[in-house]
């Protein structure tokens, strides 16, 4: 709550609360799926939901890209760094994920392996300049916004003839995922998710811009908004949710026209087609096996292919048996209703990765939410104030 | 991971590389990534590339608000901190 207060605008929050509070129907829930964890983020940093009345609630989703890697793949890049002695690049959010029996990057690390965190694929392929006798790997991982700077590193690393430089492609796509959780059995057949409508991700978006989503919004008769990640964004969103919703609209509707065009970044889109082709299968954590949900690298960039490049064993990835990650990445779970939650799983000793990344819900939750028992109440009282 | 900071386009460089400033730290980005960048541009800036033009007001609502929250700092310590 604190943050909405010392925001200037805390005048516009007190009137969207107002609005959306004067337009929710009383007689009916509202259940929205914010895709992005960055929105997961910035609701419970800015205490968003407190701010909602009763019956309207956001349904966490699995578009935080360190949540969703499934422990398989996290294992794969140990063994390729530890096996084939590379040195592995990784961005820092992936560094303390936890892979089978607990293994991380870091851990890894502190045993020996050549990995070394970078915020840019950038600093890898300058990595593998200085080091001409080393193999490099970076270690792709996330959505659509982190996916073009994958592609222009592989298209330098090509044009620069460096042939020490590869990488292991984890790039998965929002649209294909938002579409298998509207097709899983818990939407559908069990409605134990009930979904009525999603905030669209901003920065996503301002990629792929707004057009891959009318699709389902029509096919699946659900509204999407897409949505800033401020928190007036985020209120200004729900309330054209909320309409479309009583207007019997399935629209898609963008919030953030600051950023987001119908077209998208074209020039990203070019670089990336030319770069990768879809995946026919890829897991996701707790979404199982999605089809064309995620990138690999052409053909014509297969040097710089580490999967190609470097042999993987086919041994048995496991999970932290009672982490709940997977049921909290469809929407089914809350973090509370995890066992493991803020006693043995804390952000210091993640059990898994949606305690991690701070996109993740059981981090957001443990962070901004652990003592909100009657703060919703109280907030709003705050805001009226 | 999902957000990117608006930052100020000082100086641009060979392939496709520019200076950024950002609450007094120069940063070395790419803009390979955008059409028509110059100097004076603001951009958002996400695991060092510009992935959208911003406007000015736009970048200095953000950054406020970013900085009031307490994100800025976090993520400036990424953005520097990260190995080069
Ligand atoms: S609290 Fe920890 S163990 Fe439980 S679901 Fe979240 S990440 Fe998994």
């Amino acid at each position: 709550m604190k943050y909405v207060q010392e925001y200037r605008a805390r005048d516009l929050a007190q009137k969207l609360a107002a609005a959306i509070a004067r337009e929710a129907d009383t007689g009916r829930d509202y259940h929205f799926m914010e895709f992005c964890g960055g929105h997961t983020h910035a609701i419970f940093r800015y205490g968003v939901q407190d701010l909602m009345p009763e019956n309207v609630r956001f349904v966490h989703g699995p578009g935080c890209p360190v949540c969703v890697l499934p422990v398989r793949r996290l294992d794969d890049a140990v063994e390729i760094a530890e096996r084939h002695n590379v040195i592995l690049c990784s961005y820092g959010d992936m560094m303390r994920v936890p892979g089978t029996k607990q293994r991380s990057l870091i851990r890894a690390k502190a045993d020996g392996a050549d990995i070394r965190m970078v915020y840019s694929t950038m600093d890898a392929l300058k990595i593998a300049r200085d080091n001409p006798d080393r193999q490099v790997v970076f270690f792709a991982i996330g959505f659509e916004t982190t996916t073009p700077p994958t592609a222009v590193a592989i298209r330098k690393a090509q044009a620069d003839g460096l042939d020490n430089f590869s990488v292991f492609c984890n790039h998965v796509l929002t649209p294909a995922a938002i579409q298998h959780i509207l097709e899983s059995p818990e939407v559908r057949d069990l409605g134990t998710v009930k979904i009525d409508g999603f905030l669209g991700p901003s920065h996503v978006s301002s990629v792929i811009g707004s057009e891959p989503y009318e699709f389902f919004a029509e096919e699946f008769r659900k509204p999407v908004v897409i949505a800033g990640f401020e928190p007036l964004d985020v209120m200004q969103s729900v309330l054209m949710l909320i309409r479309q919703v009583n207007e019997g609209r399935n629209e898609v509707e963008n919030e953030y026209t600051r950023v987001v065009t119908r077209e998208g970044n074209l020039k990203a889109q070019e670089l990336v087609s030319d770069v990768f082709e879809l995946r026919q299968d890829f897991e996701w954590r707790g979404l199982g096996m999605v089809p064309y949900s995620a990138l690999q690298i052409r053909e014509a960039y297969a040097a710089f292919d580490a999967e190609k490049r470097f042999a993987v064993s086919e041994k048995a990835s496991r999970e932290v048996k009672s982490c709940e990650c997977p049921a909290i990445l469809r929407g089914v779970k809350k973090p509370t209703d995890c066992k493991l939650f803020g006693t043995v799983c804390t952000p210091d000793n993640p059990m898994g990765s949606c305690m991690v990344s701070s996109e993740g819900a059981c981090a957001a939750y443990w962070t901004y939410g652990r003592f909100r028992a009657d703060a919703p109440a109280k907030a709003k009282k705050e805001v009226a104030a | 991971m999902c957000l990117a900071i608006p930052a100020k386009v000082i100086e641009l460089a060979d392939g496709d590389m520019a200076t950024v400033a950002l609450e007094g730290v120069k940063k070395r980005i790419s803009v390979a990534l955008l059409e028509d960048v110059t100097p004076g541009d603001y951009v958002l800036v996400h695991v060092g590339y510009a992935l959208h033009k911003v406007s000015p007001e736009e970048a200095d609502r953000t950054l406020k608000l970013m900085s009031e929250a307490g994100v800025l700092a976090e993520e400036l310590e990424e953005i520097t901190g990260g190995a080069a």
